[in-house]
Formats: C-alpha cells, structure tokens, sequence
C-alpha cells in the first residue's frame, strides 16, 4: 500500500497528491510516468509524474476528473493510500538526459495546456536547478482552471500566462501566444509541448512552420505499462512505437496525431457508462437513454 | 473397463461452456482417478519422467493414487513441482509424459496430467501444504518475475534454505498464469492464487509493482539491496505485428492485450472497471495457444469468431486439445489464409479484413513447409474487431540495464542450458526471457535448472 500524505484540489476537478513510494521516488527522473489502482478491484490509471522528493521518498501527482477511475482517486483523503503505484515508467526527457552544458546552449520555450501543466513542471524545475531558465507558456480555459502558477513562476526563466476566454493573462489560445513571442523577436531552439492531444497537434503544426523541433508527451490508452499490450501504439513517422516504453516523449513533427486522437475514443462508450454509473452511483439505473 | 483407453474425463457441455468462463474440463474425482491410475504399468525404466522437463517421479506419485493415498502422492508431487495444479491442466502432455508412456504405444497413454491434477486440487480442498522449509542459510536471492519460470526458482530455493524475494512488475503475482492463460482452462483464484500462497508459505517474499530496469536494476540489485544471485525470469511479454496497413486500426489488438483486459483485470465480469471491446466477429490471427485463447475468450464474450491461419490444421502450433476444444465451441477456422490489409469505416474503426489465401511450399528451415500467396486469390471478411496472435518476444527492458548481460538477435538473453548461468557472474536466467515464447513447463525446468545453478555458485562463492 502507498500511503497518500497530501491531497487537495487544487482547482476544479483537478487534484494534487503527494504520494510515499520510496522505490518510485528514487529512481524517477522527469517526463516519466507512474501507473495507480486505488483499490483491488481498480483499472490501471496512467499519470505523469508532477514532482519527487528523494529524501522523503515521496512522488507527487496531479490529474483530472475524466472517467470513473479519477473520479473515485477523487475522494481519496490524506491518511488513505493507494493500493498499487508503480513506476518509474517509460523514458525520461531528452532535455534531462542530455550532456547539460549542451543543453544550457539551448533557447527552450515549454507550452503546457490544462493538466499538462504538472507533467511540465519537473522539467522546468529540473532545468532551473541545474542553471538553465526556459520560458514557458501556460494555457488554460479560464483563469479558474489554471494550475501551478506559483510553482511555475519560481522556477520559469519567463512564465507568459493565456487563457481561452481572457479572464487572466494573455488571451487566446497557447498557439497565439507561441506567434506573439517570436513576432517579439524570440528565438527558440526546441519546444516541449504538453497538453491535450488536440493542442499538441496544432502547436507541432505551427512549430512545423516556424521551424522550431518540438517534442511532445502522450498519453494513449495503456493497460501495463511495460510494454505487454500495445495498447498504447502510436505511429512516429513511418515507425509504430509504443508510447509506454518508446515514450512517452516523441518527435512532435513526426506524430500521427489524427490516429493518435481516434484511437483515445476507443473505450469512450465503455468508459461514459462507467463514470455515468460511478457519478449518479445508486440513483442510476439504466434506462436514461445516455448509457 | 477398457485397459487400452483412458478413462473419460468429464467436460462441461460445448454448447453451455461457450457462454460462461467456467473450467471447460471438470477433472477426475476419486474413483476415476483409481480407476486411472490401475491402468500404470509402473515401468521400472519410466520413459514418462525422461519426458518431463522437471522430473516427476510419475510412477511414484501414480502408485499412490493406485492406493488412495492422495496425500502422500501430494508429496512426491511436490518433491519437483512447485504449482502441480496449473502443469496439470496446461501441460503439453501429449508430447512429454505421456507421449512418452509404454502403454501409449498399443493403446492410449495414462492420463497423467488429469491424475497430477486430481492429485494437486485434492491437496488444495484438504488444506495440505508442501512441506516446509529447512533453517535458513542467511544468502539473499532475488527472482525477477513471477510467471513459472520465477516461481519455480523461487519455490526451490526457499526449500534450500535461501532468503528468496521475487519482484514482479504487475500487481498481482502469477505472470503469464494470471495476464495470459484463460479462467476457463486455469482458474485464478481457486488455482493460481493458492499456488502462489503454497510457494509463499516456502518464505519467498513477493514485492509487486516493481519494474527492475526502471524501479531498480540488476546492478542495484546487487550492489545497494545485497542480494548474493539474480534470476531473470521476466518472460516474453512484447507483442509483435504484422505490419500490415490498418492495423491501428480502433477495433485490432494484440493477443496480450485482450487477454490481459480479460484475465488479469477481469473484463469478462460486467463489474470490471477495465472495459473490454464486445466485438460481434473476430478475426484471430495466428494458430497457436495464445490465438486459441484469445478466439475462446471472444467467442465468450458473445462474437462469432474466425481464426486466419497461413498454414493448414497440420501445422497449427497450438495443443490439439486446444484446437478440438475450440472447434466444439464454435469457432470457425480459415486455414491457409493470410492477412493482407485490415480496412475501416470513415471513424477509424475496423469494419473488414482482406485476406488471400495460401497454399505450401518447400519445407522451410522450421522444418514446416512455408505457406506461398496464391496470386488474385484476395478476399474480404466483415469482422469488427481484430486480434493479433503472432507470438511475442522478450521484453529488453532487463537486459538493456544491465551491465554485461549478454543478448542475441532475438533479444533474448544469452543462458547457458544446464543451470542458466548468464553472461554476467551471479545472474541466471531461464524461461521465455531465454528461449523466446514457449511452454509453462520449459520454463518451470529452466527455473528449477539455475536454482540448481545459483545453489552451485553459492556454495563455492
């Protein structure tokens, strides 16, 4: 059992959780990803890591209410633990695990939208501890929704703030904000992008034409995590490679991101009835022409 | 009595089994068990032991049987063989012991799978445990995995005396026995789970959700944990593909996938929180174990399901059981057919899969004659879900984390054959993670080889 020292929400629907597993905590590194069950019965929920701590052995998450299994993870409380964590799974950032003064060369602008944030933040936080200040860009729906901004602020060379509906910051979407920073004359080496699919697959597009390499981090159904299923294959240029063990970092430029997104509908009807079930719990029965 | 012919074992009905995931066979009770066992001719130069990877005193344990005491049949069982309850049912027996039985040659074989199975449930509802183990000689062992090969290593070395913590990536121990083989042909908690205590019950520790290579590696292992000797029994578990176009395809999986969706995570159940596709045709594609679990499982799960194979029904590398068991439930064969395309509706989901057919050739260097396309011989099945049965290869996570851990083309790590020493000084290895994707019982001996091996180095250390 993993006990859950921290949990809050942080915002709507989004929660953050501090989590003690001391052999996760060791050993991961960011961009890598953990794989949780709350209880026995529980499908294998994916997460991002959002940030560790080695001495005290504990390893940090954030998520989204999305389905039934977040949904439930949703009530956890401090003091109660999950009852499966294990990581650290697939391969940790390039930027992390390139020679540093290579990479301290190197202008790097992060674009990370809605939880994307917190698979974000370890890399920018790893960045800056070894001296190297990367501007990032944050996007959110509205201001309610952003998250990390402290913790974001404090270690980001320029944090540059967007929401969709200009309630906070900049206005407009992450892809606006990537053309005003290099209409202001910002030049960038690399790009990391981290966000919903469909925001990764317009940023790649526009970093295509403004000729800036770009690397993005995906999340596609996966059942272990260790490369057993395939579940999670995606297609990378002419190659298909599994996110979970190939990934899940990838060459942005190279995705087949139309394929990716279709095949994240895969369980949609399964999963909708499921969190239906989950959400109007014993009121539900059947019947309501939605499931 | 027919001393020629084995005596029956009771199946469920074909027609009621292939709509629930109930055991398909039923197994011996006592008398017939009895009955069974009177048919040994107890050769004093048993051929049936050579034929069995891990060397079961057959006869001895058979004899027992021949006289009621089950219990003490139980224990030669177990002198060899950690989990009898699953050799008992997923064994090839048709091509060691028993291909190999003296009686076999007139008429039918003893049915030695089905007694070693009365034998080890018979223990099981009686509560009987192997027996326990000697005082401990203070050495630290740690097996990757917990498929057979691992538990099997596992399993003996606990009886030599050794402190042994098995690490297994999943969240529930067993391996291919809980992720791969069906409910329907290996129970998982009336079998598995109570074999995996009994091994428990030896002093092995088992640590789940532990990825060695990722969590920890070997090196670590060894130089921060202080385990004395390694054995890798991390298996095959990497799913290979066709390469044809469509298939990412929403509606194509692997065999693992499928299967691990519906045993591991129970997606058969209604209750799972893991959905699975409830697919209303299937194309299964490969011939072996693997593809006629996965066919059984949809078939199961409501589909009407086709199984593509390239060669013919002589060739089909599955058990013959196996094949006859499915062939009762319904499914339907396509032999000497080949995938060529698998095509989908405008939303990306599978809705046909080309196929052409095949005829052989010359023997290729399997010794199987290869399947030759038949030229404009395409045509197309309507299925919307297709499984991917082809065989799976070892994972390199392991091997690519480990300093001097020796692989070959296949990435399988390098283990000499009599006790699995690797490349690397006090690192065995054994199981599928060596030989590519095989049997439980092949890897059940190469687990009860090294532990030999490691029991060997250690002493000399």
């Amino acid at each position: 059992m993993y006990q859950i020292l921290k949990a809050e929400e942080i915002t709507t629907n989004i929660y953050l959780m501090v989590v003690k597993a001391p052999r996760v905590a060791k050993s991961c590194l960011p961009g890598q990803f953990v794989i949780v069950r709350t209880d026995e019965d529980s499908e294998r929920i994916p997460l991002t890591i959002c940030d560790y701590d080695r001495n005290e052995g504990t390893v940090t998450i954030v998520f989204q209410i999305v389905g039934a299994g977040t949904l439930f993870m949703s009530g956890l409380k401090a003091g109660d633990s999950f009852h499966d964590f294990v990581g650290p799974l697939g391969c940790a950032s390039e930027l992390i695990t390139d020679d540093v003064e290579n990479t301290k060369k190197k202008n790097i602008l992060f674009v990370a939208g809605g939880v994307g944030t917190a698979p974000v933040y370890p890399q920018v936080k790893w960045l800056h501890e070894n001296g190297i200040n990367a501007d990032v860009i944050v996007g959110a729906k509205t201001k309610d929704l952003l998250i990390l901004e402290d913790e974001m602020k404090a270690v980001a060379g320029n944090l540059y703030i967007t929401t969709d509906d200009g309630s906070y910051g900049r206005s407009g979407m992450v892809t606006k904000t990537i053309e005003d920073l290099v209409a202001e004359g910002n030049k960038y080496d690399v790009c990391v992008a981290i966000g919903p699919m469909i925001m990764m697959k317009f940023v790649c597009k526009l970093t295509k034409e403004l000729n800036i390499p770009t690397v993005v981090s995906l999340n596609p159904i996966m059942v272990d995590g260790t490369g057993m299923c395939g579940a999670c294959r995606v297609t990378i240029g002419d190659k298909v490679k599994f996110a979970c063990v190939d990934g899940p970092e990838f060459d942005g430029h190279l995705v087949n991101f139309d394929e990716a997104m279709k095949r994240q509908t895969l369980y949609k009807t399964a999963e909708g009835r499921a969190f239906l079930a989950a959400k109007e719990g014993a009121t539900h029965h059947g019947g309501c022409g939605n499931c | 009595m027919d001393v020629l012919k084995k005596v029956p074992v009771r199946e469920q009905d074909p027609k009621v089994r292939a709509t629930n995931f109930n055991e398909v066979c039923l197994g011996y009770n006592k008398e017939e068990a009895m009955e069974e066992a009177s048919r040994c001719i107890n050769c004093k130069n048993a051929q049936c032991v050579k034929g069995c990877p891990v060397a079961i005193n057959i006869p001895g344990f058979i004899e027992q049987v021949k006289l009621g005491d089950f219990d003490k049949a139980y224990e030669i069982l177990s002198e060899s063989s950690a989990l009898p309850a699953v050799c008992g049912r997923v064994c090839p027996q048709e091509s060691q012991c028993e291909g190999k039985c003296i009686r076999g040659i007139k008429g039918e074989p003893i049915s030695i799978g089905k007694l070693e199975r009365f034998v080890a449930d018979t223990a099981r509802e009686n509560g009987k445990k192997p027996a326990a183990t000697k005082e401990k000689n203070g050495k630290k062992v740690a097996v990757i995995g917990s498929g057979p090969a691992g538990l099997t290593c596992a399993g003996d070395l606990a009886k030599m005396g050794y402190d042994v913590t098995v690490f297994e990536a999943l969240h529930q121990p067993g391996g291919v026995l809980v992720y791969g083989i069906p409910e329907f042909r290996l129970p998982k908690d009336a079998v598995v789970a109570k074999e995996i205590e009994n091994v428990k019950s030896l002093g092995v520790k088992i640590e789940t959700n532990v990825v060695i290579g990722k969590s920890i590696t070997v090196d670590e292992l060894i130089e921060d944990e202080g385990f004395d000797a390694i054995f890798i029994g991390s298996g095959a578990g990497l799913p290979k593909f066709m390469g044809i176009p469509g298939e990412n395809a929403n509606g194509v999986f692997s065999a693992n996938e499928y299967l691990t969706r519906s045993n591991l995570m129970k997606a058969f159940n209604d209750d799972s929180t893991t959905p699975i596709m409830k697919a209303k045709k299937v194309a299964v594609v490969g011939g072996g174990n693997v593809a006629m679990d996965a066919a059984r499982t949809a078939l199961r799960l409501g589909a009407e399901v086709h199984v593509i194979y390239r060669r013919s029904e002589e060739e089909l590398p599955a058990r013959v059981e196996e094949v006859h068991h499915a062939k009762e439930e319904g499914i339907i064969f396509d032999l000497l057919t080949n995938p060529v395309e698998i095509l989908t509706d405008e939303n990306g989901w599978v809705n046909k899969i080309r196929v052409i057919k095949m005829e052989l050739g010359e023997p290729d260097e399997s010794g199987r004659r290869s399947p030759v396309e038949i030229p404009g011989s395409e045509f197309e099945i309507d299925v919307d879900a297709v499984i991917m049965s082809l065989g799976t290869s070892p994972n390199p996570l392991i091997a690519s984390t480990t300093k001097g851990l020796e692989t070959n083309k296949r990435r399988c790590i390098v283990a000499e054959e009599e006790f699995g020493q690797t490349s690397k000084e006090g690192v065995f290895a054994g199981g599928d993670a060596v030989t590519g994707a095989a049997t439980v019982i092949l890897a059940m001996g190469a687990g009860k080889a090294a532990a030999k091996g490691i029991d060997n180095y250690l002493k000399n250390k």
